[in-house]
């Protein structure tokens, strides 16, 4: 053992242990130590579980998705090394080495399942050699931090090109950008450079190619779910030659069974795919899992459909990994969402429901499941324009809030939070929101008194927060002794 | 009988970054509230435009594959059509891409010149920093001087000519370029920027300038817009200049 990676995971494992003294988070400042003492710290961490590391990047769902993989893993009885608290940047995934390794620099778990930051996978895929590499979707998002969507997926093409000897992608059939990363397609649109901002992201983007792996293919295969394209899609057009795709069914935003009439370019056919779609409530869907193993009937424990693509993308990815079918299958049911992620609870009396949005795709997908249950709606949105939200709001006019106008009857009230509470409260009344139900109070925590308040009892409040400020809302929760223990983030 | 407006909405599948749609509601909206009749068409790559038959045209931005996307399209089909309609007073709010884009040409990092429009009496240079962030800019276009509040998130820099106007000065944030404290540009009834956010919804002040000059366009100064109860508006209008500006 090299004296400089000793002395990297001793100093990273001390910061560790007096942070938690200190009562801190410090999920990514342990990570940060150890590298600064040995860069290739992370390297050889990540060869220590035997059965090598599952990482989960993507747009949306990388969350909700890693902790129902971690939970099938634990299902199969197999100690997991695991980000759970959703530092997904290399100091991140580092600390969840760090924290598992023992002093003698042992590993503990048996398998790491880890979700990365888009931005992070060149490197973090470099330094791990993911065994398995899951690709959620992509959607617009944060797009002052990402710069542009193309560059966002050029860098995940590079990490898919650092998988271990033998090491599999799963990518998501119905999304064109995701499953346009498979081996084999070359990438990027053909047409004439023209006047536009920077070159930088496309040049990533066009390298022909893909990653030197075996691919396998996850999707959605029932054509009740889902429907109407909204204004969040990001992808109406080829992958490969920039010509309109054809749309036989959409799920949501570009999600759905799309083929070009140009080129021919078209959804895979994927091996590991939902149908019979059913069941679905606040609690969450059930439908039939099919893999080239066999089929076995789950109910994902969290709302919509974007649970659902969740579920089947974790399942895939644990498929891949060589789960046995009813391991999965048992491990998916029991799991339930991450947390904020349609979290249930209990205050005054009045259930909430706490619902993280942090960019339109997911934004309509949960206002989606709202509008879908009987009842009066509460509903305390709030948007923080932090570097974790975006600090770009403009985002907030892709969301289709119209459906909540097309309602406006069963709303009671729309309080309007956060840092950029008055730009929501513009955006409502643009919706069609009658200016009498919209109440802005930027402060969180009188936001949500006020809240409760106008929430009758039996009826629920939808509280639909950026991600700082479901981070805040939490402490508010935990203050007034409505959330019992640590949630789990 | 209500006064029509007629908004042409270019490339919106296409051109639709940073919520530009944000733009489009709110005019479509303001019109309504302002007792107008608007009516929106949709034209993309192929459709052939006469836009002069139009009284506001929207244009957004877009990624580097959106805009090279349009570029033929935009620059040999519609580009004359653009042009002839804002020399007759057709209003238009061209935001980032569709600004660039409007102007004489963009010189890539490598030098090349890739021509545009024309129309406006600018150009573009590649820039290796990208110029990202909260603006508040003050402008003498909107009676008095007033301020625009946005957001920046471009990397090409753009360079006013000698008889362009700006759309107005920088007070916080990069604007045009980040050296000569202008941002955006006003020709005519048509303005370019580099301000999303999305820009009319803060700026209602803004979106109904460019309804104003709509109308006189179609109908010649005989409707006047009046006053719209805009407290939602003027308060994040306000947030922001209370933010950035202290």
């Amino acid at each position: 053992m090299r004296p400089k990676f000793l002395l990297a995971l001793w100093a990273g494992k001390l910061a560790m242990a007096l942070s938690r003294r200190l009562g801190r988070g410090g999920s990514s400042l342990p990570g940060r130590i150890a590298r600064r003492i040995e860069p290739r710290v992370l390297d050889e961490l990540a060869r220590g579980p035997h059965m090598g590391s599952l990482a989960i990047s993507g747009t949306n769902g990388k969350t909700t998705t890693a902790k129902l993989v971690a939970g099938i893993a634990a299902r199969a009885g197999r100690r997991v090394i695991h980000n759970r608290a959703g530092a997904n940047m290399i100091d991140g995934v580092t600390a969840a080495f760090l924290e598992d390794a023992t002093w003698s620099a042992r590993p503990r778990g048996e398998v790491a399942v880890l979700e990365v930051d888009e931005a992070s996978v060149p490197g973090v895929f470099a330094a791990i050699r993911p065994r398995v590499a899951l690709v959620t979707n992509f959607f617009r998002d944060q797009l002052d931090r990402y710069g542009e969507l193309n560059h966002t997926v050029g860098l995940v093409r590079q990490g898919l090109e650092r998988l271990a000897a033998g090491g599999r992608a799963v990518l998501c059939a119905d999304d064109p950008l995701c499953a346009g990363l498979a081996k084999g397609l070359a990438p990027g649109v053909q047409v004439p450079v023209a006047a536009g901002t920077a070159a930088a992201g496309i040049a990533a983007a066009a390298e022909p190619g893909g990653p030197a792996s075996d691919t396998l293919f996850y999707g959605l295969e029932d054509p009740t779910a889902g429907g109407a394209a909204a204004h969040a899609a990001d992808a109406r057009r080829c992958v490969r030659c920039g010509h309109p795709y054809e749309y036989e069914h959409v799920y949501y935003a570009h999600l759905g069974q799309y083929r070009c009439p140009a080129c021919g370019h078209r959804r895979p056919r994927p091996q590991v795919y939902a149908e019979n779609l059913r069941d679905a409530d606040l609690t969450g869907t059930t439908f039939d899992l099919v893999t080239p193993a066999g089929v076995r009937t789950c109910r994902v424990q969290a709302p919509g459909l974007y649970n659902v693509y969740n579920a089947v993308g974790a399942a895939a990815a644990a498929y891949a990994l060589g789960v046995d079918l009813d391991v999965i299958a048992a491990g998916l049911s029991e799991t339930s969402a991450a947390f904020g992620r349609m979290e249930r609870l209990k205050a005054e009396g009045r259930e909430v429901l706490v619902a993280l949005v942090k960019n339109p795709a997911g934004y309509n997908q949960v206002l989606r499941t709202v509008l879908g249950v009987e009842g009066p709606k509460n509903l305390l949105l709030l948007l923080n324009d932090l570097a974790a939200d975006g600090t770009d709001v403009s985002w907030i006019w892709d969301v289709d809030f119209e459906v909540l106008a097309a309602r406006d009857g069963e709303l009671n009230l729309v309080i309007c939070s956060g840092r950029r509470a008055e730009d929501l409260a513009v955006r409502m009344k643009y919706a069609g929101v009658s200016p009498a139900r919209i109440v802005v109070e930027a402060d969180p925590s009188r936001a949500l008194e006020q809240g409760l308040r106008f929430t009758r009892p039996g009826e629920v409040l939808y509280v639909l927060p950026t991600y700082t400020a479901m981070l805040e809302l939490r402490t508010v929760l935990q203050q007034r002794g409505y959330l019992r223990g640590a949630w789990d983030i | 009988m209500r006064a029509e407006i007629r908004i042409l909405s270019l490339y919106p599948e296409i051109l639709n970054i940073y919520g530009d749609r944000g733009n489009l509601i709110t005019l479509v909206q303001r019109a309504r509230w302002h007792g107008l009749e608007p009516v929106v068409t949709e034209a993309s790559i192929g459709d052939p435009v006469d836009f002069r038959r139009y009284d506001l045209v929207a244009i957004g931005g877009g990624q580097d594959r959106e805009q090279k996307l349009i570029a033929a399209d935009f620059k040999d089909e519609k580009g004359p059509s653009l042009a002839e309609a804002v020399r007759e007073g057709v209003a238009v709010l061209a935001v980032c891409g569709a600004y660039q884009l409007m102007g004489k040409y963009y010189r890539t990092a490598q030098g090349e010149e890739i021509p545009g429009l024309g129309i406006f009496d600018a150009w573009t240079e590649a820039g290796s920093r990208r110029m990202i962030g909260d603006v508040v800019v003050e402008t003498d276009l909107l009676g008095g001087t007033r301020t625009l509040v946005g957001f920046e998130n471009h990397s090409g820099r753009t360079f006013l000519g000698p008889s362009a106007r700006p759309l107005g000065r920088v007070l916080r944030g990069h604007g045009n370029n980040g050296e000569d404290g202008h941002e955006g540009i006003v020709h005519r009834s048509a303005v370019g920027t580099y301000l999303h956010g999305s820009l009319l919804p803060k700026n209602p002040h803004l979106a109904d300038w460019l309804l104003q000059r709509a109308l006189d366009y179609r109908y010649g100064g005989s409707v006047r817009l009046g006053r719209l109860d805009d407290e939602f508006e003027e308060r994040a209008h306000a947030a922001m200049v209370r933010r950035l500006l202290g």
